[in-house]
């Protein structure tokens, strides 16, 4: 019981303080795993792995397998639910807020300077994606060949659903299968 | 109850799918819950993507509670919350349990690869979708390039602004010298 509740509240915490999403979680993760012993920096380093190969964030990921760890099945739960909660009741207040002040001017106008901020951000975010994915930097860099520098397998795929995504207005998720279906049948990770 | 048991099976199925970081999943999150099930619009989504950036957690998780708020009040943000956590746990748990070396396996990184180039995809509608409505003006323009800038290339400079310094300081920006017809209300459903 004990150690459940310590779970909870040590992710409470970790939840708390990392903001802007997934990879902020991370010197908190390294911060636990010097404290508790609970998992190692090799866990950690697995973990994010995992995270990229699997949907969920990491800070999400790392406290269900941490939980899960120390104790079991519950503590994966509780473990997670504390990392989640600080999240939760924070947009519960702000939502209370937004409500009030919907119609002030001020929060009209500081939207008209957030929204063009989180489109940078969220480019920024596909900048860095595009990079590993549609490029292949180490390559070009040993051989300064220019076909070396582009993943040719990836700008066909990605030319594809970028079509297919305008002309048939399937659900995303078909074509995420799709990509999948795809990466393992022409071996896209070498 | 059953409006709670919408909103649990709705997000459970973006929970599935949230790779990428959150960003990607704004073409499902408006196909999702604005098209098809217009409990929101697409503007308070980006209202709420840019509140997520300045606060903890992840953005699709913040995106959960917002909604099941709006829908159901505090059951109604719990129930969503829980409903997005759920796969991510249950497959955690799979691979905790039985799966040690799960990301080398060479049908895992094949996978992944090709989803990485949808959510490149995923991310380009995104941004294009969105940039209609963000970037109104010369002004919102310059600021967009701004943030890239700094976003991109923080690694490189010798300071690196936190976002959510950024965003707070885009808001800032925006009360100093923005435009209000801007807010999410009067502008209607989609274009498309």
């Amino acid at each position: 019981m004990m150690t459940l509740l310590r779970l909870v509240y040590e992710f409470f915490k970790a939840g708390l303080f990392s903001i802007g999403g997934g990879l902020a979680t991370l010197p908190f993760l390294y911060e636990m795993s010097d404290h508790t012993g609970w998992f190692t920096h090799t866990d950690i380093a697995d973990m994010i792995a995992v995270s990229e190969s699997t949907p969920g964030a990491i800070g999400i990921n790392m406290a269900t397998y941490a939980g899960y760890k120390t104790s079991g099945i519950l503590g994966g739960f509780c473990a997670t639910v504390g990392l989640a909660m600080p999240s939760i009741i924070i947009i519960l207040i702000v939502a209370h807020f937004l409500n009030k002040f919907r119609d002030s001017r001020y929060v009209a106008r500081a939207f008209y300077g957030l929204r063009p901020a989180s489109i940078a951000m969220i480019s920024a975010a596909g900048i860095s994606v595009v990079k590993i994915t549609m490029f292949n930097l180490p390559a070009f860099e040993t051989s300064h060949l220019i076909t070396d520098l582009f993943s040719w397998k990836a700008w066909i795929l990605g030319i594809l659903i970028f079509i297919g995504e305008k002309k048939l207005k399937w659900h995303p998720i078909v074509f995420i299968a799709i990509a999948a279906a795809a990466g393992i049948v022409f071996h896209f990770a070498q | 109850m059953k409006e709670l048991w919408e909103l649990f099976i709705c997000f459970l199925r973006i929970g599935m799918v949230t790779f990428g970081g959150g960003y990607a999943m704004l073409p499902i999150l408006v196909r999702d819950l604005d098209e098809k099930r217009h409990w929101c619009t697409t503007d308070e989504l980006m209202d709420y993507f840019a509140i997520g950036q300045c606060t903890p957690g992840v953005i699709t998780l913040n995106v959960s509670t917002f909604i099941g708020n709006k829908r159901k009040g505090i059951p109604g943000a719990l129930v969503a919350s829980l409903g997005f956590l759920t796969v991510p746990i249950i497959i955690i748990l799979i691979i905790a349990a039985f799966l040690t070396n799960f990301a080398d396996l060479p049908v895992v990184k094949d996978a992944f690869a090709g989803i990485r180039v949808c959510v490149c995809v995923l991310i380009l509608q995104a941004v294009l979708r969105l940039w209609k409505k963000s970037v109104v003006d010369k002004k919102a323009l310059g600021l967009y390039l701004v943030v890239l800038f700094l976003t991109v290339f923080s690694s490189v400079l010798p300071v690196s602004i936190p976002a959510a310094v950024l965003v707070i300081a885009s808001g800032v920006f925006g009360i100093l010298f923005g435009k209000e017809n801007t807010l999410t209300q009067e502008s209607g459903g989609e274009d498309e």
